[in-house]
């Protein structure tokens, strides 16, 4: 005698249960903070905010505690807080040329306007396991701290646009940018949407994307003409005041690659652009970001579209990781009911050929 | 404002008119789908994101709810979307399938016959049915708007060509109203004919791919076919294990290792009308004692 399964409501209660004590762990570990996650974790944090569409660095630690360190768990989490919050005044575009800067280097040039500021980076550390982080550290490490730069720090494509070397900014300074998460996303999509796209996109894909270019997949030589760090002010305009206020500070790395372009028909030789913008601390996502927008560019310069990073559609539609491990994640659902008609399928088509045989 | 501090069915007033606007779009043009700019939604894609949007848009307080998954309603994904509903909306719901006025499936079309009242939801992984002839969103969608469906018809003629038979078993292309080509969803063939001059009205919601679709009440669904390999369901040589059924579509189920199997309904709430209705299958106890048992 068989009696149906009705485990399901009871079953989820106590995976839950279960789920909730594996992510405190030991009780006898004194439990994370929120704080201390958005101080020592903050690259993590960072690629939270970024992927989640929403910069808030304590929703993203919360995030984090609560996917028990799943970046992309968290981002899910930041996204589908996010999507609920009402938006009550849309940003003016933010100045990146007055950045007040953290770190600022060009692979272009030697020296330039407001020099080169290494900042807090981990190229040149020599990746060795520093074993006194192990215990607790008797003091907090401290910086020196020099005084603030107020010479200006001109963006690098902004010094080639002098001589008209490269590109002129493409996107007329009025045109109103697409939001891919209030309008469906339609091919073709524009830059402003695939830049969108891409910065929400998942670090790994849009990394090995831009690698991809790099090793012959593509036709992307880049330089990196500027990697810039630091805060921006945010500004909006409220209705009733008519005029632009501050409402806080953003922390961003921005990334301008440089291609060179031999020219067209209709385009003279040039340097061409690549962008990337991340929030927070990501120069790797943010280099490779601007790599893949350059790819992506490919029909503007009549290049061929051969390979992946070149192909909106494949790049736009596979980019977001909350999707991607959804769809995939989804497999684990019952599919009792189209396997059972496949099992219906494979047992006729075998019967068929044994009466063939 | 619910107690949970969300919308009512989570969804914030504006998203709701945005996606009926869809859906409205979506009945005027049968099989036609409608790009929308799906949410984000606090559960995972790919289980069941546009169902629940769609749901979450055309439910009202006074409605009765049931969500299946292969055609039951126990399983773990419909016990969750239940629960988000009754946490979010805080509707009443229903096994029943006649008890319920709005209906959320994966999967199945439930074997009692729907009404006028009701409405069925499905989920909808994948809505282009080109999709595996052509991987471009901006061809396929040129194809629909030509009618250019020929790819289709090759497609099941090389099955035909190649094994004997058309091989697809679920997610069985239909022709709506004369006109779109339309994925039922990964619904088994077996349910194709239930949608064709449905009274109920059917919507599809595929929420990673931002589509919705519908199909009106009384409208005709055609499952393709050729003229000498007409359109077939699945059928078992015996009935259902517990209730007898031999008009309901039937899981397999492993009972031991050396392959003993037996053939149960998918449809639990169908199975259990009837066997409370007296009908018995060979491996079943009376009802009342298996209702007992538990």
């Amino acid at each position: 005698m068989y009696v149906a399964v009705k485990g399901g409501e009871k079953a989820i209660d106590n995976a839950h249960a279960l789920l909730a004590e594996e992510r405190r762990g030991d009780p006898a570990v004194p439990e994370l903070s929120i704080a201390q996650i958005k101080e020592q974790m903050t690259l993590a944090v960072d690629r939270v905010m970024s992927e989640g569409s929403l910069y808030d660095a304590d929703l993203a630690a919360l995030a984090l505690k609560q996917a028990r360190g799943d970046a992309v768990e968290a981002i899910f989490l930041l996204r589908a807080y996010r999507t609920t919050l009402p938006r009550f005044a849309a940003s003016l575009p933010v100045d990146t040329a007055k950045m007040t800067i953290n770190r600022r280097i060009s692979a272009t040039f030697k020296d330039l306007p407001g020099g080169q500021v290494l900042g807090p980076t981990f190229d040149y550390t020599h990746r060795l396991l520093d074993f006194s982080l192990m215990a607790d550290a008797a003091e907090a490490p401290r910086a020196a701290a020099a005084p603030a730069d107020d010479a200006a720090m001109p963006r690098v494509v902004d010094i080639l646009n002098h001589e008209g070397l490269i590109e002129a900014d493409s996107a007329p300074a009025d045109a109103e940018p697409g939001d891919l998460t209030r309008e469906p996303l339609t091919f073709p999509a524009g830059r402003d949407l695939r830049l969108q796209n891409l910065a929400r996109g998942d670090e790994g894909f849009v990394l090995a994307l831009a690698y991809s270019s790099q090793r012959g997949f593509g036709n992307n030589h880049p330089f990196a003409g500027e990697i810039r760090l630091g805060g921006v002010e945010v500004e909006i305009v409220p209705e009733e005041l008519g005029f632009p206020i501050v409402i806080g500070e953003a922390e961003l790395t921005e990334c301008h690659m440089i291609t060179q372009f031999t020219g067209s028909k209709t385009q003279p030789p040039q340097f061409t652009r690549g962008y990337g913008l991340t929030f927070g601390r990501n120069e790797r996502k943010a280099m490779a970001m601007a790599i893949v927008d350059r790819s992506l560019r490919a029909g503007e310069f009549d290049e061929e579209r051969r390979f992946p990073a070149q192909d909106e559609e494949f790049v736009l539609g596979h980019s977001d990781n909350v999707e991607a491990s959804g769809f995939l994640q989804h497999l684990k659902l019952p599919h009792y009911v189209d396997f059972q008609g496949e099992l219906v399928n494979v047992r006729a088509l075998r019967a068929e050929a044994e009466t063939v045989r | 404002m619910s107690e949970t501090g969300y919308n009512f069915a989570y969804l914030d007033e504006q998203t709701k008119r945005m996606i009926r606007r869809a859906i409205l779009k979506a009945v005027a043009i049968p099989g036609y789908q409608v790009p929308f700019a799906g949410r984000e939604m606090p559960l995972p894609y790919g289980w069941g994101t546009g169902g629940i949007q769609v749901t979450a848009a055309v439910i009202g307080a006074d409605d009765t709810l049931k969500v299946i998954d292969q055609g039951a309603d126990d399983t773990t994904n419909a016990v969750s979307i239940r629960r988000f509903f009754q946490k979010t909306a805080g509707v009443d719901t229903t096994t029943e399938t006649a008890a319920a006025s709005l209906i959320q499936t994966r999967h199945r079309i439930p074997e009692e016959p729907l009404t006028e009242a009701q409405i069925l939801v499905y989920q909808v992984p994948i809505p282009e049915p080109l999709r595996w002839m052509e991987a471009r969103e901006s061809e396929t969608r040129k194809m629909h708007a030509l009618t250019e469906y020929g790819v289709m018809h090759v497609r099941l003629y090389e099955d035909i060509a190649h094994l004997g038979r058309i091989v697809k078993s679920y997610d069985y292309p239909v022709r709506v109203n004369g006109r779109y080509i339309m994925a039922p969803s990964p619904i088994p063939k077996f349910d194709n004919p239930k949608m064709d001059h449905m009274p109920a009205l059917q919507l599809f919601g595929a929420g990673r791919e931002k589509r919705i679709y519908a199909v009106p009440p009384y409208t005709s669904v055609v499952s393709l076919d050729f003229e000498d390999h007409p359109f077939e369901v699945q059928t078992w040589s015996d009935g259902c294990a517990l209730c007898g059924a031999t008009d309901s579509y039937l899981d397999e189920v492993v009972i031991d290792d050396k392959g003993g199997r037996m053939m149960v309904c998918s449809d639990t709430d169908y199975c259990e009308k009837r066997r409370a209705a007296g009908h018995l299958g060979p491996m079943s106890a009376p009802y009342a004692e298996t209702e007992a048992a538990r």
